[in-house]
């Protein structure tokens, strides 16, 4: 099927931005939808895909997905993990900018979109470097970042604790129009630690990382963001206060938006056993405590985004004694699956768990995807709610088997992935 | 299926000896009872037995030990094993080769026990999670997590003073953050019953959510000590030592130090235990230390009886003895 059109037949339509959620067909011309309407009718130049019984929702918009390539192919390619994401119906990602090197500069980013030419499945928005090689002592060139197309800048994990830097990092950042990706987490608290702060770090003698290393770090960069008026995101919030902070900030009336990751919404401390490193995760998984404030900060929209935090390791990555093994989850598709499995154990309905993953990132990330609009690029996913599946790391696409879902039964698959109105994947 | 107890088998019975938690009642007797008559044999004109005759022994050494590595080097050798010591701090890892590669290049060389100490927590689990199905792990200190064998060996000493568990309080004294002892002694005495765990040292070095482990926290000594009928006094680990934990040595040792005054605080028949090296007057007087309700050079000597019960459990050899005997 790589005609340009197509026509979607009975799909259940779910299109959070536009608030659509019933039996609908769509027509994909010229890589747009064009139609969107019951009972559209088909001729011999347009390829039916018969979505009856599946679920039609935008392809989703991944806002935290680590590239490998370039510097450690070893760990997964463009082509790779991107096929990775268009089988788990993710038609954009955005990487964050510790590829090697890191992408703090013009020629990185020049290099990176060269090497995806013709090898990759999705779109890949860039972030870039908020200070210099990510050292959090300079300012990066955010303009020439910005006019190289980045979607935004952020220091992810590495610290700036030089407050006056980040302070200035965001007045600049301010006047380049780009947002700021914050992910809080205090460097003195959190340098040593692999783990929760908690009872099972000191049951397994496991150096921790206390909640206030989140909670820290968000009120200093909370009063910075209010102090300069940047537009900021806070990534990846791990704890039940941290949730609160987020909370009351917005109540407050603080224009910014916060992503929790799909793992921190399904796995605690407790999975650590007895030292499973693809449980070793920065920031760590947490109590059941935090993990239920994580989702009732979804319902009550507090948290707007659920990002994959894709991070594919090559074996040798996790063997070794746990502290020794580096963080992170191959996660991309089991993303999908795990939001999914969230309507089945909470009361949360689908077109809120759908809107986490596709028009909020979109609107995050200031990009015209994410939705089903007439005149959209047709970047569509086709899922089925009832196809029983049980895990298995060896199944992955991703080069990355890192996943500690290995077994777990999800209840959905993906059958058809388009980006751009082109059939990237069918089951 | 990804957290199941891999120190035992299929029977239930031990196959590795990783860590304290996750055994039972019934295997803690067991070691103890297994080690009862192997006490004698360091007694005898011919110190070994031929229980582990043919068998090969790697003691794995990334970190420095004297006591235990030599412990469990006698405890093989009157077992009648071949021993090889192995210290990986002046050997492979300063060349680059990683930890896997090194277990089986050892392995190839068909051994059939590995007794591990390492600098990381997790270290002993994941090498037993990674040998060959024949071969045994031991762990002899891992990072901060347990020391299984040292916690066992202190067990066999309290009984034989003070025999029945289950009257027993106990305190433990020190850095209880930093050691793999203290965590490995609370789920002994814990698993046996005693009637009450004190840890006793200042909140910078106890861990959070201690109490998990069904222990009392206690800051003060003197109250710690009152009516306590064993002491354990932990190492100021000086080498983990970082940042902001003790102001000095000297204000520890005002504090927490055992001094002769500050053991009257406890039964008149308590008894003073150290895993050992002892910081004289660090965290133990000399006078406590060399005194006689100190029973640390017992402890030493129990540790081979111990190491020689565990190793001959996990290889499946331990009712040899007692059918021979």
């Amino acid at each position: 099927m790589d005609t340009n059109s197509y026509l979607i037949k009975n799909g259940k339509v779910i299109d959070p931005a536009n608030n659509i959620d019933q039996n609908l067909d769509i027509l994909i011309e010229n890589g747009k939808i064009t139609q969107l309407a019951e009972n559209l009718s088909s001729n011999d130049e347009i390829s039916v895909v018969d979505a009856n019984g599946l679920v039609v929702c935008p392809g989703l918009v991944d806002l935290c997905h680590h590239l490998r390539e370039p510097g450690k192919k070893h760990k997964g390619t463009i082509a790779s993990e991107t096929h990775a994401a268009v089988s788990a119906g993710v038609t954009s990602i955005c990487c964050p900018p510790d590829t090697s090197p890191i992408i703090d500069n013009k020629a990185v980013i020049k290099l990176i979109r060269v090497a995806e030419q013709d090898k990759s499945y999705a779109h890949i928005h860039l972030m870039g470097a908020l200070t210099k090689g990510l050292e959090g002592k300079e300012l990066s060139q955010m303009n020439t970042l910005k006019n190289s197309g980045c979607v935004g800048v952020t220091n992810i994990l590495e610290p700036i604790t030089d407050t006056l830097v980040m302070r200035r990092a965001m007045e600049y950042a301010l006047t380049q129009g780009i947002t700021v990706h914050l992910y809080p987490q205090d460097y003195w608290l959190s340098r040593d630690g692999c783990a929760h702060d908690g009872a099972v770090s000191a049951r397994l003698g496991l150096a921790g990382i206390p909640e206030s290393s989140e909670t820290i770090a968000l009120l200093r960069d909370l009063e910075l963001v209010e102090l300069t008026g940047v537009k900021a995101h806070f990534s990846h919030i791990s704890s039940a206060k941290g949730i609160e902070i987020i909370r009351q900030a917005k109540r407050r009336g603080l224009d910014i938006t916060a992503d929790v990751t799909i793992n921190h919404l399904h796995l605690t401390e407790m999975d650590i056993g007895y030292f499973q490193s693809n449980c070793h995760c920065i920031p760590p998984f947490r109590t059941q405590r935090d993990k239920d404030a994580l989702i009732a900060g979804i319902m009550d929209d507090t948290i707007d985004v659920i990002v994959s935090d894709h991070q594919p390791h090559d074996a040798d990555a996790k063997l070794a004694p746990f502290p020794e093994t580096e963080p992170g989850l191959s996660s991309i598709e089991t993303y999908l699956p795990l939001a999914i499995k969230l309507t089945e154990i909470t009361s949360m309905p689908m077109s809120k768990v759908l809107s986490k993953l596709t028009c909020e990132p979109a609107a995050v990330l200031g990009i015209k995807r994410g939705n089903l609009s007439i005149n959209s690029p047709a970047d569509i996913c086709i899922v089925d709610l009832n196809s029983p599946c049980s895990v298995d790391k060896q199944q992955l696409i991703s080069v990355g088997k890192n996943t500690p879902y290995h077994c777990w039964e999800m209840s959905s698959k993906v059958k058809y992935t388009f980006v751009d109105g082109v059939c990237v994947f069918q089951d | 299926m990804l957290n199941q107890n891999i120190q035992l088998n299929k029977e239930g019975h031990l196959k590795h000896f990783l860590s304290i938690e996750g055994l039972k009642r019934s295997h803690l007797l067991e070691i103890l009872d297994t080690a009862e008559p192997f006490s004698n044999v360091s007694e005898q004109a011919v110190k070994n037995v031929p229980i582990l005759r043919g068998k090969t022994i790697i003691n794995l050494f990334f970190e420095n030990s004297t006591r235990t590595r030599t412990t469990f080097e006698l405890a093989a050798k009157r077992l009648s094993a071949d021993v090889l010591n192995i210290n990986i701090s002046t050997s492979a890892t300063s060349k680059g080769e990683s930890l896997m590669d090194m277990l089986h290049n050892f392995e190839s060389m068909h051994c059939d026990m590995f007794v591990v100490r390492h600098n990381q927590s997790g270290a002993a689990h994941f090498i037993a999670e990674h040998v060959s199905p024949h071969v045994s792990v031991v762990n002899a200190g891992d990072g901060c997590h347990e020391h299984p064998s040292q916690a066992m060996l202190d067990m066999f000493t309290i009984r034989r003073h003070k025999k029945d568990f289950a009257d027993l309080k106990v305190a433990i004294v020190g850095d209880i953050l930093h050691s793999r002892v203290a965590r490995s002694q609370i789920h002994a005495l814990t698993t046996l019953g005693v009637s009450e765990v004190r840890v006793v040292a200042p909140e910078t070095l106890i861990p959070s959510d201690i109490s998990s482990f069904g222990v009392h926290v206690f800051h003060n000594m003197r109250e710690a000590l009152d009516g306590v009928d064993v002491i354990i006094m932990l190492r100021l680990q000086k080498e983990r030592m970082q940042g902001a934990l003790l102001p000095s040595e000297g204000e520890y040792y005002y504090q927490y130090g055992l001094t002769q005054k500050k053991l009257a605080c406890a039964k008149k028949d308590a008894i003073v235990m150290h895993p050992g090296p002892i910081n004289r007057g660090v965290e133990i007087a000399s006078e406590v230390a060399d005194g006689p309700q100190s029973v640390i050079l017992e402890q030493v000597s129990n540790g081979i009886a111990i190491r020689m019960a565990v190793m001959a459990m996990v290889l499946g050899r331990s009712s040899k003895f007692s059918k021979a005997g």
